[in-house]
């Protein structure tokens, strides 16, 4: 980068927003990929249950199988209300 | 035993062919009979790669059926001892290619090769499925891109879970990343996502990184495969590749960009 294009350059930097938004995509899909085939579904109806209740927006539940030891599997439900809702 | 290595991405585009066509010729080189084989089916182009395409009379679907045998289908290459070619067929029948049909091909390969490097086609359809699913290493080509690194991580899915080893509960196919196309210029800019965080995102063994060079079309455009070409950049960051594959220890090359002079840093250019 020459002395001049650093005084021209206020733009940000794409690369590191790249690596922020593939870390979250890629962690998601590998969520995904490792969970048994209904998951995304069960997190859908379970989302239309809430929603009977409470508006939230899709991006608000988020639900994982996480396996503990041999035996145990625990599904796992995080659901974010909007503030005023509570 | 011959090892079976997998040439894969995802995305298309982003190298594979000029990559399997490379560390094919330079296992070769090392002075290990290699074949490569073209899995893409329909769209054959390894052979033009290769410069071999004028010489192709039968083709990896004809040895299946039995129309030929492979010593009448395999393509010796011309300038490198040791190495042929199995070119892909042009057929549209996307189901010609059967697992137990590959599976005999690469059998009767194994007999005679230290190495098979399989050309997988892109997508994860059959095609790419039928490539990676006899591997014992996988060569994960990814471009410094957001798509390219998205669609490496759902390959990586597919080879713990769609191969031969993952289903017979064998030892895992070995994993390694091969970054192509890496411009140092556009990284110190902070406008191309540097080889670490690409290592972070994807979190396998990196076993070569390959520079954006003007040596790659030129290569293509004669039919050499590009690690022949010792003097450039590129063929020699293919070199090390190949001596990392073998278990060489080998630093990496041309992760850095070259020292301009006081006018240049100035000015720009």
């Amino acid at each position: 980068m020459s002395l001049l294009d650093y005084f021209r350059s206020s733009k940000k930097n794409t690369a590191s927003t790249a690596k922020e938004r593939l870390q979250i995509i890629v962690a998601h899909e590998r969520k995904r990929r490792n969970g048994p085939d209904y998951l995304p579904q069960l997190e859908r109806d379970i989302l239309e249950v809430i929603r009977k209740y409470v508006d939230i927006p899709a991006d608000q539940i988020a639900v994982s199988l996480e396996q503990r030891g041999d035996q145990i599997s625990v599904l796992e439900l995080n659901v974010t209300f909007p503030d005023d809702k509570r | 035993m011959a090892k079976i290595i997998v040439v894969t991405s995802g995305k298309g585009g982003v190298g594979k062919t000029t990559s399997s066509a490379a560390i094919g010729t330079g296992l070769a080189l090392a002075g290990h009979k290699t074949v490569i084989v073209d899995f893409d089916i329909g769209l054959r182009n390894l052979d033009l790669i290769m410069g071999c395409e004028r010489r192709v009379v039968y083709d990896f679907v004809n040895v299946i059926n039995g129309e030929a045998n492979l010593k009448q289908t395999l393509i010796k290459d011309k300038r490198t001892e040791n190495l042929f070619i199995l070119p892909a067929s042009q057929t549209r029948d996307k189901d010609a290619l059967t697992r137990e049909g590959v599976e005999k091909v690469l059998n009767e390969l194994a007999k005679d090769f230290d190495f098979i490097i399989c050309d997988s086609p892109a997508g994860i359809e059959s095609g790419a499925m039928m490539a990676l699913y006899f591997a014992d290493e996988a060569v994960v080509v990814t471009n410094p891109e957001v798509s390219s690194v998205r669609d490496s991580d759902r390959i990586l899915g597919m080879l713990s879970s769609k191969s031969r080893r993952a289903e017979q509960g064998l030892e895992g196919i070995k994993e390694h990343l091969l970054l192509t196309r890496y411009n140092p210029e556009r990284v110190e800019k902070g406008e191309m996502l540097s080889v670490e965080d690409v290592k972070e995102i994807l979190a396998i063994e990196l076993v070569g990184v390959i520079p954006e060079s003007q040596a790659v079309l030129n290569a293509s455009n004669s039919g050499q495969p590009v690690i022949l070409d010792k003097d450039s950049d590129a063929g020699q960051a293919y070199l090390d590749t190949i001596k990392r594959l073998l278990g060489e220890q080998v630093p990496f090359r041309f992760l850095n960009v070259e020292k301009k002079g006081f006018m240049k840093r100035i000015f720009g250019g």
